[in-house]
Order: structure tokens, then sequence, then C-alpha cells
């Protein structure tokens, strides 16, 4: 079966049942992706498919049809992704596990809704858990990082 | 006494520190070479062994390579505290080099790097209690931390221990860099100036870097006069820094132990008893070991759990087969439901095998000399809690050539190694414990059951590497929990609505017995466990009769150190019960704990600061209402107000605001999320955690019945940080104790409803 990551194509041989998340953590070797729960409680594991925000940890390969993007190709060394950067400026992260997740959200939010209410971010957040607390920092991250989608 | 004068901020480590110094040897004129020499003088500098080539090391915490790239070890493992970021900034103050300029490091596990303030706070005196004796029960704490020496992260003390040891590190390298450079340019170390990895010489120009002078420097031993930088020399310190390890977290990098991947590595998971303790009957695997992948299956029996693992070519194929095996569990050795565990606590709460570690006056005598009509009384009772860490538990383990490494997410790399060498039967020095970024830690990763069970499989896979990652069922359902606790409180009152007798029985199940007895089962552990009634018997609250008694319940459910241990129930039960003191004579809540700690100034500025922040007394729109809370807990001072509001029912928390005065702050920013989480952390157990026991196994499972505060019910929360405290004091549990009963109370004021008992979400919906 084929399956597109991060813009490089990968023919494997595994079951269509296994979840996308542990192909791309013990397969690809793709470890911004995290495992958290095993059943889209928590978030830890979100990835984009063609855009999408998708809970990799339920989605069995078989059931994938589309590019799948992670965290590690949102941006790139020397240019982070306007959210990193603004997750950056908050000093958002704390123990940092939920983040991979809670950026990959963020990203498909703002490309959603560009300028999002208080209510908007509660909507798209609420399902990415972060034991450390940091959701002020988070709320804060996403507004700045539309405020800088507003001025690019 | 003048030293304390002029450096009013000492963390008590450094004074007792001093002082045992002072009585080891005789006078020593100015108390400087106190601290790193002190601490020093018995541990061998554990980099010497592993050093790269061109790397020259000048103390446990310092590594200077000849291309002047610079490490600084911090020897503690971090879990979103800041570790990493403040501890480094102790060392880069002193050597005058900018945090970004340097590669932090947790470095090996090594008894250079024991925990002394994390055993010093543990001794069972009040924080604000100064007096001699109070000194004497710290430095006994103080011999037996030398002699335990164990690194370890936990109890909120790790700014506290690093804080003269770390800076007297950097302080130490940068006066033999400057010495080997008055060497070379042949002039006076005190003409010489340090910046930015460079030593220079202002009159001749002449310069070198670090690099370049780390081989001659590290020959050569440090004045015995060093100065620390003072704090209007500070350039990092006091002031908020970039963490270190933001690009990493930002950018999904593999730094948690989750994410080690290592050459020819297998993949296992492991499936224990779930009814804790008990034995396996019998196994049958004959289904799993024909599974996809399915490398084997394997018995664990070990002094932390029995079960077993499923060693596969992949996590979720050892999950699914693990799914496949037939157990017949063993019974476990604790009552089989919550309701038994309940009476099991009333009979100890009830027995008169209690301890207690402080008496004022007379609490017997004067509830014997009273009248009925005098006495208050109330009975709280709280439920066992899981840590829920958002990185499931794992350790990867590799035992190849007589050398077991161990690459585990831990907060006790010592105890690991020491553990795990007795598991291998090797001695501690061929095991190498690698520490990791933790996904959360909360006190669970304290724990040596995850590195055994890695240590086991790696004896069975022929020196291919094992990671060993538990499923959440797994970590949920066998964590070491906070401790179920039920206690009765009862003042008497006087006319002028003030109590004059506090008496409270807490029972629990004891978190040091059960962590030692699984950690070393041949040391027995008897006598008093302080975590009992930590945040009841240590408050500065003046009462003229007052006594906490502590029953240990028999209760062999696996309990341990979650996120300010004992606080977090004892401040709930005791700051609910002052409300309803103040409720029973119609007195203001702030106005009674202004009263009751008005001979302690810091708590009187703290509670004062905290009402003007919110408002306090001022009437609120319908629907609104405001508790307050105060919690003295490794020794930082706290007091919080929490603002719910009725909305159709149910309770939506509003807002929060939080006053902490730990003495000294080193980095507001990280200081200040640390109360946040603290914060959240608290009210996410208070709005709906429990763990509850059926048929010996516990009943939640994941997040969809163990779940915390999400993005949609977190509350504004506003801190202010004020240094009014003379000792310095932690930051990363005291933030979550005063939550709890600040939102109980402020349920009360909303509602009259007084709830006893946690989650309040057993009697209030929360929006």
């Amino acid at each position: 079966m084929k399956l597109s990551v991060n813009g490089t194509v990968h023919d494997l041989d595994i079951e269509p049942e296994m979840p996308l998340l542990w192909v791309l953590r013990d397969e690809l070797n793709i470890k911004g992706p995290k495992f958290g729960c095993g059943i889209a409680a928590c978030g830890a594991c979100t990835v984009h498919v063609d855009g999408e925000p998708v809970r990799s940890c339920t989605l069995p390969i078989g059931d994938v049809d589309g590019e799948v993007t992670t965290i590690e190709a949102i941006g790139s060394d020397d240019s982070l992704h306007a959210v990193q950067q603004a997750w950056i400026e908050e000093q958002v992260p704390q123990c940092g596990y939920c983040q991979s997740g809670q950026i990959m959200s963020a990203v498909a939010l703002l490309q959603d809704i560009p300028n999002p209410s208080d209510a908007d971010i509660d909507d798209a957040m609420s399902g990415n858990l972060c034991r450390c607390g940091t959701y002020p920092r988070i709320r804060a991250a996403i507004k700045r990082a539309a405020t800088a989608n507003m001025e690019a | 006494m003048r030293a304390q004068q002029e450096n009013p901020k000492r963390s008590r480590l450094g004074k007792i520190a001093r002082r045992t110094f002072l009585i080891g040897t005789g006078a020593i004129a100015g108390g400087l070479a106190i601290g790193y020499y002190f601490y020093q003088r018995d541990f061998d500098n554990p980099l010497l062994s592993d050093q790269d080539k061109g790397e020259s090391t000048f103390n446990p915490f310092v590594k200077i390579a000849a291309d002047n790239t610079i490490t600084i070890i911090v020897p503690r493992a971090e879990m979103g505290q800041g570790v990493t970021t403040t501890l480094a900034a102790l060392v880069a103050e002193e050597l005058d080099i900018a945090l970004d300029a340097v590669i932090v490091e947790h470095g090996p596990a090594s008894s250079a790097y024991l925990n002394q303030a994390m055993l010093i706070d543990s001794a069972p005196v009040p924080a604000f209690d100064d007096s001699f004796t109070a000194g004497g029960y710290r430095g006994s704490m103080e011999i037996l931390s030398r002699f335990l020496a164990i690194q370890a992260t936990g109890g909120s003390s790790s700014t506290v221990d690093a804080f003269e040891k770390m800076r007297f590190a950097g302080c130490a390298a940068r006066e033999v860099l400057k010495q080997a450079a008055a060497e070379k340019f042949d002039v006076s170390p005190a003409a010489l100036v340090t910046e930015n990895g460079r030593v220079e010489d202002p009159v001749s120009g002449l310069s070198a870097t670090y690099g370049e002078l780390a081989a001659s420097a590290a020959t050569m031993s440090p004045p015995a006069d060093m100065q620390l930088r003072t704090r209007s020399q500070w350039k990092l310190l006091g002031k908020s820094q970039p963490r270190t390890d933001i690009r990493q977290k930002v950018t999904g990098a593999p730094i948690f132990g989750i994410d080690v991947e290592l050459p020819d590595m297998v993949y296992a998971t492991v499936k224990m008893n779930p009814h804790l303790g008990g034995r396996v009957n019998s196994i049958d695997a004959r289904q799993a070991e024909d599974m996809k992948g399915v490398i084997k299956v394997v018995p664990i029996e070990s002094q932390t759990g029995n079960g077993f693992a499923i060693i596969a070519d992949n996590s979720w194929r050892a999950f699914q087969a693990a799914e496949a095996v037939n157990v017949d569990w063993g019974p476990a050795p604790y009552p089989a439901d919550s309701a038994q565990i309940t009476a099991r606590l009333r009979e100890a709460m009830q027995s008169g095998d209690r301890f207690s570690l402080r008496e004022v006056g007379d609490p017997d005598k004067a509830f014997a000399n009273s009248t009925p009509d005098q006495i208050l009384e109330a009975e709280y009772e709280v439920p066992f809690l899981a840590h829920a860490t958002m990185e499931p538990m794992n350790a990867t383990a590799r035992l190849k050539d007589g050398k077991l490494d161990i690459w585990a997410p831990n907060q006790s790399p010592t105890i690991i190694r020491s553990v795990c060498a007795s598991v291998a039967n090797l001695d501690s020095d061929q095991v190498h414990v690698h520490t990791t970024f933790m996904g959360g830690g909360f006190g669970r990763r304290a724990e040596v059951d995850f590195s055994i069970y890695a240590t086991k499989l790696a004896m069975l896979t022929d020196g291919r590497p094992v990671k060993v990652t538990w499923t959440r069922e797994e970590d949920t359902t066998h964590d070491t929990y906070r401790p179920a606790a039920l206690a009765r409180y009862r003042a008497l009152l006087n006319d002028q609505g003030l109590p004059t007798a506090l008496h409270a029985a807490v029972a629990a199940p004891s978190v040091t017995a059960s962590v030692i007895g699984r950690t070393y089962p041949s040391l027995p552990m008897a006598g008093p466990d302080k975590t009992l009634i930590e945040g009841a018997y240590d408050q500065p609250y003046a009462i003229d009769n007052v006594r906490i008694d502590a029953a240990k319940a028999d209760i062999a459910v696996p309990v341990g150190f979650w996120r300010s241990v004992g606080n977090s129930y004892n401040a709930f039960m005791q700051e609910s019960f002052l409300d309803e003191i103040a409720a029973s004579t119609g007195k203001d809540p702030l106005a009674l704990r202004l009263e009751l700690s008005k001979s302690w100034p810091v708590a009187t500025q703290l509670l004062e600061k905290v009402a003007q922040m919110a408002h306090w007394g001022e009437k609120l729109p319908n629907g609104r209402a405001q508790g307050i809370a105060f919690t003295l807990s490794f020794g930082t001072w706290v007091a919080q107000i929490v603002q719910v509001r009725e909305i159709d029912g149910s309770i939506k928390i509003e807002k929060v605001w939080c006053v902490a005065d730990p003495g000294e702050v080193l980095d507001p920013a990280i200081f200040k999320a640390q109360m946040v989480s603290g914060i959240i952390f608290g009210l996410s157990s208070a709005t709906g955690q429990e763990i509850t026991f059926s048929e010996g196994m516990v009943e939640q499972s994941n997040f969809h019945d163990f779940d915390a505060m999400r993005m949609n019910q977190c509350p504004a929360i506003e801190v202010e940080i004020l240094e009014n405290s003379p000792h310095m004091g932690g930051a990363g549990e005291p933030g979550t104790p005063p939550s709890i009963p600040a939102l109980a109370n402020a349920i009360f004021a909303l509602n009259a409803k007084r709830i006893r008992q946690l989650p309040l979400s057993r009697e209030v919906d929360f929006a």
C-alpha cells in the first residue's frame, strides 16, 4: 500500500487496520505525532490528512486517502510556521508532549478561520488535552498567529 | 546572623550547610567557602569518566570543549517546570555566557547530583518554624541526604537545591579559566574580565575563548575566596528567560522517552495484574504467539507487579497481541471495592493508633471542658487519583556485553540504577541511566516499575534494545495513586467566632511506606509519615490549642507522590473547615484567615494582595461568587481566590487570582507558569477526577472516564508574586493545594452548598 507523508511516498506492506500513528512512529520513525490515549480522546497524535486535522491513533492506514502532514513538515529549519513562531513568542510549552497535537489543531483552525473568536478556539482546541495547563498561553499564541496572518 | 541579614533570601540549604561546615571544621572567615566545596568533597565528578576528545570538565556541572562548546549539566529531569532553563541560568550567570550559547544536558545518574533540599523539606516541622529545634530536624535530614545521596527531581526542590551549588559551579569554572588566561597573558587573574565565553585583559587587549583555555584551566584549583555575583550584578537571574528547550518542543523533536529509537530495537508492552499486587495463576498465550509481528510472550514477576509482556516488531502489534492473552489473575491484597476501602479508612480514623507531629496547648482538655454548642464538626473525604501524565509510562533497555543501558523519562535516576542493577544481577556501575525529557511527571515518574519491566525484558532479547510502551489503559489502571483519605475536623469556637481549639483525625494509606515497600522491599518503613498530614499540621494559623492526628490506614493499594502529595487533600479539608467556621458565625472568610495568621506578616501581605486583586467583598453580579483559600507548602506561601458563575444550573469557573510568595523568584515567567499549571491541575481533580475500585480493579481506564480540564473549561488566571518570605520555596507544587478548597468555598458562597467530598462533581455540574 502507498502512503504519502510530508511529500514522500512510502510503499508499505502493513495490515490496513494499523492506526496511522503507529505506522508513522514505529515504521517510518516520524516521532512528532505522540501517543497519548489510543481512543482519540487527547489529541496528542493530531496530524493533517489533506489539510484536515485527524487523530492518527484511531485512523486505520487503510482508510487514509490523502497526503499526510505531520508537525515535522509544517515549517522548515530556516522558517518556522507562523503558529510555531507564535508558540515560541508566547513561550507556550511546558513538558511539551501535547504540543505537536496542539499546534497541528491550531494550524488547521487558522486555515479555516483566519481570525478565530474565543468560542472558535474553544471548539477547535478542546479535543487537545494538556496536563501542564498551558491553555491560557495556547489561546494567546493562536491570537498572536492570527494577528500575524492578518498583517501579512 | 550577619550573613543572613546581608543575604536574606538564602535557601535553607545554604544556612544548614554553612552551620554544619562551621561545626565540622571550626571557623571559616566570612562563610564563603561554604556550599560548593562542602557538597562536592565526597563525590567524584561523573563527567570525568565519559569525556569526549577535546573536552574538559571543571566540576559535575560544567564541560567545555576546545571548540568553545559549553555544556551545562542540569541534573534534574525536565517535565515542563523549566529546570533546563532556570538551573542552566544559575551556571550561565556566573560563567558570563548567554543561555542560547550553551548546550543543556541532564547528565548521568550520580550521587554527585544528590538532592538535599528535597530531603531537608521532608523534616517534620512547619516551613514557618525557624526555631533552634526545627533547625536541628532540618540539619539531621541534611546529613541523611548526604548519606543517601539520592538524585531526584521532586518535592518542588530543584531551584532551592541548586541555587547555591550551581552558581558556585559556574563561578569555580570562571575563576580557573581566568587563572589559565592569567598564566597565558602573564597578568594577574584579578585584572581579567569574562564575557560571552571569552576571558579578556582590558589593558593589553589580549583575549582567549573558554575553549582555548579549558584544558589547562581544568587542571587548576579555584581560589578559596570565590565571590558569587551579587543580585545587582545579575543579568539572567531574576528576569524571565526564553526556555532553552522551546524550539525542540514546537517542532516535534524526538526528545521524550517514548521517542527513543535504537538500531535493531524491538517493541514491547506489558499487561500486569489489574488486581494490583496480585499474583498470576495461569497464562494462555497460544493465540497471541501466532499473531503478526509477535516475537515472544514472557511472564513478569517483580516487586512492583506480576503479569506478562509481549515483545513484537511494532508497539501497536504488541498492544493487539496483549489483548489476545487469556490470564487467570490472582486477587488483590486490599478490599475489593471503594465502599470497603472507605470503611477501612473509617476504622483507621477511629482507632487509637495515631501519631501527630505538633501540638499547641492542650486540645483534649479544651474540648473536654467545652459544651456541645461551642463545637463545630465536619467530615471530609477524598478519592484516589491517577497522575495521568500525557506521555504514558515507558522505558527502553539494552543489556549487552555486561552493561545495562536504560533510557527512561524518570525523576529518580540513582534509584533506578540501584534497583535495576539488582534486578539484572549487575553492579551499579554497570548500569547507565539516560534520563530523557518527560511528557509530564507529577511524581509518577519517581517510580521504578517501568524501568524494572524494561530491564527484565532486556534480559531476554539477546542484546537487542527493547522499548516498552504502556497503553493508556495500563497506565491508568496501574498507577501509584494519590491516596484516598478521610478526616474528621472539630473546632471549639469562642464568643467572637474564633477557634480556640482545633483538632483533626486524618486517615490515609502511607505514601512513604508504599513507595519504599515496592522500591526497596527489604527496607522496613515504620514510624510517622509526614505526608499524611502535611498541609494541615503545618499551617501558619495561631490557635491556642491544636493537634492534627494521623492514622496510617492498612490499605495495600499502591499509593505514590502526586503533585503536592498530602497537601493536595489536607488543604481541601482544613481550608474548607476554616470556611465552615467563618460561615457558622457569620464571619468573613478572609477576615478569619487574616485574624488567625496575623503573627505572620508574609501571610497577611499575601491575603491582602489577593483580596485586592479580586475585589474581595465587593458586590458581584447575580449568579457569581468567590471563595478563598491559603496554603503554605514546599516553602511557598500561596493564596487564591476562585470566582464561579452559575449558568443554566452548571458551574463555570470564571477566574482565579493567585498570589505566591516563595521568598525569591529566579524566573518570573516560568514561576507564574508553574502556578497556573498547579491551579489547573488542582481544579482538574476537584471538578471530576476520581479513581474507584470494583472487584479489586480500578474502574477508570482512559481520558473518557478520567479526564482533566480542557481549553473551554479553563478560567482566566492572574498570578502575582511577592518576595517577603525569608526562605526560598518551590514552584512546581504549591499552586495546586489552595485551588481545590478555594473552588469548594466559592461554590458554598454561590449556593450555600457545602461539599465535603471530592470530586465536587458528585454534587454539582460543571460547565
